[in-house]
């Protein structure tokens, strides 16, 4: 045994390892070349029967030379698990443009998206939700409203009335009659939005359901203006239509507001009816016990459907009620 | 209503403005401009009077064809073809003449047809652009006009027609006098009042009138009596042109002055033939079941709700609303008497409706004319009568007296604050006049003008100094709420809700809540679901009843779905139910203008029968669509109740499952979810019969949810969670098939004790025979504070397993 004997011994064993082409063959390299009967493990077994300067000199040497070829060993492990490592993941390449979805698509209604955004927008300025019955009071639905009895939408072509007539019930005409029970049971500052559901006698075709959705908002605190209403209908175009978007107030006739108004939106080069609106008539302020010395409010209306088709470019009411998947679908839940 | 602006021209001067200003000028003070009709502007002369000298008919083509010889002062005759028939030689006719163009770029030419040279062509109304009436052509009256008059200019054809909508509190505006105010005001222009020529009227007693009396329905009537009126007289051109002009027929003098009075003042006029009036004219309301005919030839039953013009004998008029056949005008007709009266406009609002009559009458008196016309419109009716058809003045009855619009006491500060703009009062004063108010800047009384019955509170002028001045005056300010608000729990777990189903791949839809009554019996409703409520006047009458559960719905949904080839599919929806269970009250209507008591408000609130949001879903077809990776596999029933569970542990709720036989589920295969004992949520397949009836796939499933029977979630109290380790034990147990699984998790829970953190089912062997079947679970043992020890572990399942068996004959299977 010397040190030039002990150093090919290393040499051969990391010429060995280097040569493996794989895993297995690094297996029987370092078998051969760390196992119990490799000159390298035999020398070590043999240290016992040397003097003890010897023992010292030599199991340096072969201490030294053992972590030589450990460390061999460990890079060849390294560079061969690698090697078979790339060769595994090449084989388990796939074709990841495979459909993996397999649950269907689902999706909100657009209304219910559009309610959302119009409440949160209003939630944020510090309105409530109000919400309410859809089969109502005609004292609430009309009379509160400064609707006289001969009025045309009092009628039986435009309101569905519900038997017996006598319980005096219709199914709502608006969304109003939730400003006539807030007013009743709240004091002002009253900041309300009421979305929901409304029906009217009318035969359902391009434009015109019996069934649809409106959104109103109703302001009473003290010295509110057309102003204010101007203000938040402004910036409740802005949100729904875009920045660019300009409204315009013009004249109009409500029984439940003066003075009253339409509100246009000027969008996609063209102005849009988009509401009706106006401060709320004194009449119904008193009816609801608001004292008008006090304080005033306005109020606004628009139809869901309508606002949708608007920004959405739907030409057909139909798509909105029918409930045809392939058309919810496209909305998804409004994100 | 349609404006001719050379009718409004009369009392404006319009010089130098363009109809694009006039029309902005209507919008800007609220009246919609539906449409702006430029008469003439597609026609192009030569338009001629012409006299017909021969006429040849042409027989032997299919339709008979007369060959016209016509003098239109061109130093010879002129030969056209003309296929109308209403007119004979020496008539006046129009003719365009080779070169002239009329409207739809329709080139006049001489031409060759059937076999005869045509030089020209006879005019109907029509052909130039004037009305609809294609009849015949247009004859003119002898002595109207020369031949070869320019025939545009002599029909007064080059106009332009402003139809604008007028809202239901201005009335006044239904006329040439309050259009033309309007666009006065707006435009900053003098105006002067057509009424001003009426006032000027006088007339000389020649006789008894025949008389008038209100005894109710009307503030004032005015009745003006006339001889000698010439049956025969024609209209003149100017005003047969402008009743046209306004979208009537020029019918005969007599009706023609009364609409065109109508049209200029707003005053509804009618004229009876006298000779027909048994004693005198009475405004009352009818006897109940009087047959009357209407000069549309309709005979009505009349109710005593309906207000009329009676005589001595009979009933000759639905007041305001339209004249009967027996007392109406005809070209026999010497004797006039022009009725102009000021009824009450909700007895003429209930008589239109009532008989479905909306006349132009009807249209401007439910709507509140001018008390002051009554007097002033039959005068000029009456001077109209006299100066065209040579009529004689007998005299005038009057009953009633007018009453105006009050004085309003008004703040300009108000108006200020109302509008949020700070306009000075010499500004305020100046709009109000514009509109006919009379305003006393000291003490800012204002005083309407009589036709302007609508303004009653200060906030009535608020908005005329809004429209005079311009909305677009108004500045744009946002107003701060002084609350900070929130989605109640309810709306946000109903959102949290929907977003949750459409993230699992449920479509929401939103159906009409109408239901049919045979879909009611095929879904086999029984008890709350049966109890319907009926719509008097439905859109259709197959559907009739308001919904009582969200199934029948969404079974629409999903028919018309698969009928557009849609295949596998699930859809929810969240919205209100109808059910007739409570007592129904009478309408409750307190007065207005003043708050009611607390008492009624609470009763006209628990008038409104209560409306429950459900959620509703139906699965149809398969879980997935057709894949590449897996066999896709039906819904089952098990899917419509997880998703029920999934809305409940949504909510935080815990809830125990019955089986239930609610209709319309497969009686064997529903669950019902129980909150705190009460049942919240039915779930699971359908029943076959139902499937198969409305053309489902067989098993589609469906679950409801009645969310306002939800509890509110209570605040979380946070469970301290254990890093201990975990010990898990299986345990299959035999026991019969019909204890329930919920029920035998149930008796291992409770036996299992305090150590048990989860129990999860994960098999079912149901092949063992005897009515027996096996179910494996694995129990999840923790403690806090400890490991647990091998002994513990067993004690704690073998304790579970002791209950099972003690409650249901549980054995461990070997």
């Amino acid at each position: 045994m010397n040190p030039q004997e002990i150093n090919e011994w290393v040499s051969a064993a990391k010429s060995a390892f280097t040569a493996a082409g794989d895993l297995d063959e690094l297996k029987a390299a370092r078998l051969a070349h760390t196992g119990d009967k490799a000159p390298i493990s035999l020398a070590s077994r043999g240290l016992g029967s040397l003097s003890p300067d010897e023992k010292a000199s030599f199991g340096k040497i072969i201490g030294e030379a053992k972590a030589a070829i450990a460390a061999a060993l460990a890079d060849d492990t390294a560079r061969l698990e690698i090697a078979r490592d790339q060769k595994i993941l090449l084989e388990e390449v796939v074709d990841i443009t495979l459909p993996a979805k397999l649950a269907h698509a689902g999706g909100l209604h657009p209304i219910t998206i559009i309610k959302n955004d119009i409440s949160d927008f209003f939630l944020a300025q510090g309105y409530s939700v109000v919400e309410g019955p859809e089969l109502e009071s005609s004292w609430l639905n009309f009379d509160a409203l400064n609707i006289p009895a001969d009025h045309p939408a009092r009628t039986m072509q435009d309101t569905f009335f519900v038997e017996p007539l006598s319980a005096g019930l219709v199914l709502r005409t608006q969304t109003s009659p939730l400003q006539i029970r807030t007013m009743l049971t709240s004091e002002p500052p009253i900041y309300i939005i009421s979305p929901g559901r409304t029906f009217r006698a009318d035969e359902l075709d391009a434009t015109h359901s019996p069934v649809f959705h409106q959104v109103e908002g109703l302001v009473v605190d003290r010295g509110i203006s057309m102003a204010h209403l101007k203000g938040t209908l402004d910036n409740f175009a802005r949100h729904m239509f875009g920045p660019d978007v300009t409204t315009r107030l013009r004249p109009s006739f409500f029984p439940f507001t003066e003075p009253s108004a339409e509100v246009d939106v000027f969008f996609n080069g063209r102005w849009i009816e988009w509401g009706g609106c106006g401060m709320v008539n004194p009449k119904v302020l008193a009816t609801c016990g608001i004292d008008t010395t006090q304080f005033s409010g306005f109020a606004f209306g628009m139809g869901l459907e309508r606002t949708l088709m608007v920004r959405h470019g739907i030409t057909d009411l139909h798509e909105i009620v029918e409930g045809d998947l392939r058309f919810t679908r496209q909305f998804g839940v409004g994100l | 209503m349609r404006i001719p602006r050379s009718w409004v021209e009369d009392f404006v001067d319009l010089s130098g403005i363009t109809d694009e200003v006039i029309a902005d000028a209507f919008v800007r003070v609220g009246f919609e401009v539906e449409d702006v009709i430029k008469q003439g502007a597609d026609l192009n002369g030569p338009l001629v009077v012409a006299r017909v000298i021969a006429i040849e008919e042409l027989a032997e083509h299919k339709k008979p064809i007369r060959y016209v010889e016509l003098d239109c002062n061109e130093g010879q005759t002129r030969f056209v073809i003309c296929g109308a028939r209403n007119f004979a030689v020496n008539d006046l006719v129009i003719a365009a003449l080779p070169g002239a163009v009329l409207p739809g770029n329709f080139a006049i030419s001489a031409r060759e047809t059937y076999g005869k040279i045509s030089n020209g062509m006879i005019c109907s109304s029509k052909e130039l652009g004037l009305g609809e009436d294609h009849s015949g052509i247009i004859v003119l009256a002898q002595g109207a006009a020369k031949v070869g008059d320019n025939a545009t200019e002599l029909l007064q054809i080059n106009d332009t027609i402003f139809d604008i909508a007028v809202n239901p509190d201005r009335g006044y505006a239904l006329s040439i006098r309050g259009a033309a105010r309007e666009i006065a005001g707006a435009l900053n222009l003098n105006i002067t009042d057509p009424i001003a020529h009426a006032k000027s009227l006088s007339f000389a007693e020649a006789g008894t009138p025949t008389s008038i009396k209100i005894s109710d329905g009307a503030m004032v009537a005015v009745l003006r009596s006339l001889d000698n009126f010439n049956p025969k007289a024609p209209s003149p051109i100017w005003l047969s042109r402008r009743v046209e002009k306004v979208g009537m027929r020029s019918i005969s003098l007599a009706v023609d002055v009364t609409n065109y009075v109508m049209v200029e003042l707003g005053q509804p006029l009618h004229a009876f033939d006298r000779a027909k009036i048994v004693d005198g004219l009475e405004i009352t309301y009818a006897v109940d079941k009087t047959k009357f005919k209407t000069l549309d030839n309709q005979e009505r039953i009349l109710a005593s709700s309906d207000l009329v013009v009676r005589d001595g004998k009979q009933v000759l008029a639905l007041a305001g609303t339209m004249g009967g056949l027996d007392s109406e005008i005809t070209d026999s007709t010497t004797t006039i008497a022009i009725e102009a009266v000021r009824f009450d406009p909700i007895a003429i609002a209930k008589n239109s409706r009532r008989h479905k009559l909306s006349t132009e009458a009807s249209r401007r008196l439910e709507r509140g004319v001018d008390p002051s016309l009554a007097e002033f419109a039959s005068a000029r009716a009456a001077e109209l009568m006299i100066s065209l058809g040579g009529a004689t003045y007998v005299g005038t009855s009057v009953s009633g007296e007018e009453r105006y619009p009050p004085i309003i006491d008004l703040d300009p500060k108000y108006v200020n604050d109302r509008l949020g703009t700070e306009l000075p009062n010499e500004v305020i004063a100046q709009a109000l006049t514009t509109v006919g108010c009379d305003v006393d800047t000291k003490s800012w009384k204002v005083d309407p003008p009589s036709w302007r019955g609508d303004l009653q509170i200060p906030a009535d002028l608020v908005e005329e100094v809004a429209r005079i001045v311009g909305y677009d005056q108004i500045p744009s300010v946002l107003p701060r709420s002084p609350y900070a608000a929130t989605l109640t729990p309810v709306q946000l777990r109903r959102r949290t809700i929907a977003a949750a189903l459409a993230a699992r791949g449920l479509t929401e839809v939103q159906n009409f809540p109408f239901v049919a009554e045979a879909t009611m019996k095929a879904l086999n409703y029984t008890g709350e679901r049966a109890a319907t409520f009926r719509i008097a006047n439905p859109m259709s009458e197959e559907t009739p009843l308001m919904r009582t559960h969200l199934i029948p719905g969404l079974i629409g949904a999903a028919q018309r779905n698969i009928s557009r080839g849609a295949r596998d599919f699930a859809l929810f929806e969240i919205g209100a139910i109808f059910r007739n269970t409570t007592k129904l009250v009478d309408g409750i209507f307190p007065a207005l203008e003043a708050k009611p008591d607390a008492a009624t408000i609470k009763a006209i609130f628990d008038s409104v029968p209560p409306q429950p949001i459900h959620l509703g879903a139906i699965f149809v077809g398969k879980t997935t669509g057709d894949n590449w990776r897996t066999k896709a596999r039906s819904y089952e029933w098990a899917d419509a109740i997880a998703e029920a569970q999934t809305v409940l542990d949504l909510c935080g709720l815990s809830y125990t499952v019955e089986r239930s036989d609610f209709a319309p589920w497969h009686p064997g295969r529903c669950a019902e979810l129980l909150v705190d004992g009460k049942a919240v949520a039915h779930a699971g397949e359908l029943h076959p019969r139902v499937c198969s009836e409305f053309g489902l796939p067989p098993r589609s499933c469906a679950l409801v949810i009645n969310l306002d029977a939800l509890p509110a979630s209570e605040t979380v109290r946070a469970a301290v969670i254990g890093a201990m380790p975990i010990a898990v034990q299986d345990v299959a147990l035999v026991i019969d098939a019909n204890v329930s699984a919920a029920q035998l998790e149930q008796a291992l829970v409770d036996g299992a004790g305090d150590l048990l953190e989860s129990i999860v089912l994960f098999d079912r062997y149901d092949k063992i025979g005897d009515g027996k079947i096996s179910l494996a679970f694995t129990l999840s043992f923790r403690a806090s504070d400890r490991t647990l020890t091998g002994e513990e572990i067993s004690a704690a399942r073998e304790a579970a397993v002791a209950n099972a068996s003690k409650l249901y004959g549980a054995t461990v299977r070997s």
